[in-house]
């Protein structure tokens, strides 16, 4: 199978006041069709940095990002967005701010059309009946819900997510955890997930990728394999936690606490 | 019952602060160049009701047209501040030295350069009185817009032009009648300003001056109060299309 996102040898640089500020030093992750890709490394790393990378918000000083084997030089309509902050509109009803993507990609969907797709969403992470609602009507959980489902409602084919369960406490978190994996069974992409949460990026990753610290470099890719379970048991399970000790190592190593394998 | 209540509420204030200030003149045994009472200003309207309504007609027009003018010159400059960094710095300054200079010292300026053109002098001065706050919440508005509204629709390819109509305008409209409710109150100030210190036989600033010079000192207060009742209603009707475009900002009252 080929590589959906293809990110090969990534440098950039801000420009700021005390001169440029590395951030990406030689950044390499390639993501399969259909795999999902956890991000993990120390806060102020570059990991934002990445997403607007891949969703061609910016361009990289050097390298390449390419998504469906075209280089990616500007935005477009296949990537799919979601922040910590669900950034809702707040004149618009739950059901306007999912459809809101739709009013901008091209499509040749009729308005009732629209409509059904949007409230399939909605019912599918649980916010049935809550379409007409205004977002600040809403918990912060549901807001990131309905967040979620206007950030996939166009169908793209790459979902980049920058630490979306962030704000979240736990139990709402593990909640989002499952809807996301019955989202990625209804509809197929291919997901980045920028997270700081490792359990996190076990549980719903195929791959974890652990980056350095600032500059961020790929330090380590770590193969996640579950047997396809997706219940919330099996972060407890041997193999989830020999996975979650060595991407807690290699954190470790990114911050600098501990001395890698090779050095030492 | 609740839409009763928001009406009584205002109306009985009014009632006691008319009754007030009857009760105020009559204790004081004030004379009506002193201070007129309100059983003073039925007369006065009585007698130039034809008047009040011309005059008053003038005042509002102008007034409105001048608001009008603020508020598309004042959105286009607070838009170009918003968007660029560069014209923010530069015409921030400008800005608010014009905006310092006292508009009375404007106004005479102003009818000698367009001398004779008494409507379009009136027009302007309301409308270089009332732009400046509409500009600064414009812009602050637009400036502050957080960067991952404008990123969810710019990472779809949507063009600067989508992203301010869909998403910057309809955040900045709080902002926006804010600053427009400051603004009317402001034009009017301009338009009376004109009609009081360069008259020209036109507007209730005129009536005013007329009062002034026959020593009819009712009038003058029916002016004033005629001049309120202009204000409130302009105010209103931002309050009214507040409620219709902006009315998604209001906290529902617990
Ligand atoms: N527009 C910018 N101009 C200058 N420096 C920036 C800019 N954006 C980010 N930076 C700097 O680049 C570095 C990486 O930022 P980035 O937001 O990508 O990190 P991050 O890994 O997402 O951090 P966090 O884990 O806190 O979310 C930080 O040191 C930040 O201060
Ligand atoms: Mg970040």
């Amino acid at each position: 199978m080929t590589n959906l996102i293809d990110i090969k040898g990534v440098i950039h640089a801000y420009q700021t006041e005390n001169g440029p500020l590395p951030v990406l030093d030689d950044l390499n992750i390639s993501v399969p069709e259909g795999d999902f890709c956890a991000v993990v490394g120390p806060s102020g790393c570059g990991k934002s940095t990445l997403t607007r990378l891949i969703a061609g918000l910016m361009k990289p000083d050097q390298g390449e990002v390419w998504l469906h084997g075209e280089k990616v030089t500007s935005p477009r309509a296949t990537v799919g967005m979601a922040f910590q902050n669900p950034v809702l509109l707040e004149w618009r009803t739950i059901l306007q701010n999912v459809l809101l993507p739709l009013e901008i990609v091209p499509n040749k969907m009729t308005k009732a059309q629209k409509e059904e797709r949007g409230r399939e969403l909605l019912t599918l992470v649980g916010l049935e009946g809550f379409e007409d609602k205004r977002p600040s009507e809403l918990s912060g959980g549901m807001r990131q819900r309905a967040s979620l489902c206007r950030s996939i409602v166009h169908k793209p084919d790459v979902l980049i997510m920058d630490e979306p369960f962030g704000a979240l406490d736990a139990f709402t978190r593990e909640d989002l955890w499952q809807t996301m994996h019955r989202l990625r069974e209804e509809e197929p992409f291919t997901g980045v997930l920028i997270t700081h949460d490792l359990r996190e990026s076990v549980y719903l990753a195929d791959e974890v990728v652990v980056l350095s610290g600032r500059p961020a470099t790929t330090q380590h890719v770590e193969n996640v394999k579950l047997g396809g379970r997706t219940d919330l048991e099996v972060i407890y399970t041997t193999e989830a936690t020999d996975i979650l000790h060595r991407l807690r190592h290699q954190i470790e190593i990114a911050q600098g606490r501990a001395k890698s394998e090779e050095a030492a | 019952m609740k839409h009763w209540k928001q009406i009584a509420t205002p109306a009985l204030a009014i009632v006691l602060f008319i009754a007030f200030w009857e009760f105020i003149v009559w204790v004081n045994q004030w004379p009506n160049y002193k201070m007129a009472s309100p059983s003073d200003l039925i007369p006065a309207y009585a007698k130039y009701w034809n008047l009040f309504l011309i005059y008053g007609w003038q005042t509002l027009w102008r007034t409105v047209v001048g608001l009008l003018v603020a508020v598309v010159f004042g959105t286009l400059i607070g838009m170009i501040m918003g968007f660029s960094r560069t014209m923010r710095d530069a015409l921030y300054p400008l800005l608010v030295g014009f905006n310092a200079i006292p508009k009375a010292t404007v106004v005479p300026v102003l009818a000698l350069i367009l001398i004779g053109h008494h409507d379009l002098n009136t027009v302007l001065i309301a409308f270089m009185i009332s732009f400046f706050p509409i500009s600064v919440a414009v812009s602050i508005g637009l400036s502050t817009l957080e960067p991952e509204y404008r990123d969810i629709l710019r990472a779809l390819g949507a063009s600067k032009w989508t992203i301010f109509w869909k998403i910057a305008l309809p955040k900045t409209l709080p902002e926006f009648f804010g600053a427009l409710k400051v603004a009317v109150t402001l034009a009017f100030i301009g338009t009376n300003l004109m009609e009081i210190v360069e008259p020209h036989g036109k507007g209730l600033g005129h009536l005013f001056d007329s009062g002034k010079i026959n020593a009819d000192y009712p009038l003058m207060f029916a002016v004033l109060i005629a001049l309120a009742f202009l204000g409130i209603l302009l105010y209103y009707i931002v309050v009214g299309l507040e409620k219709i475009f902006a009315g998604w900002a209001e906290r529902p009252q617990s």
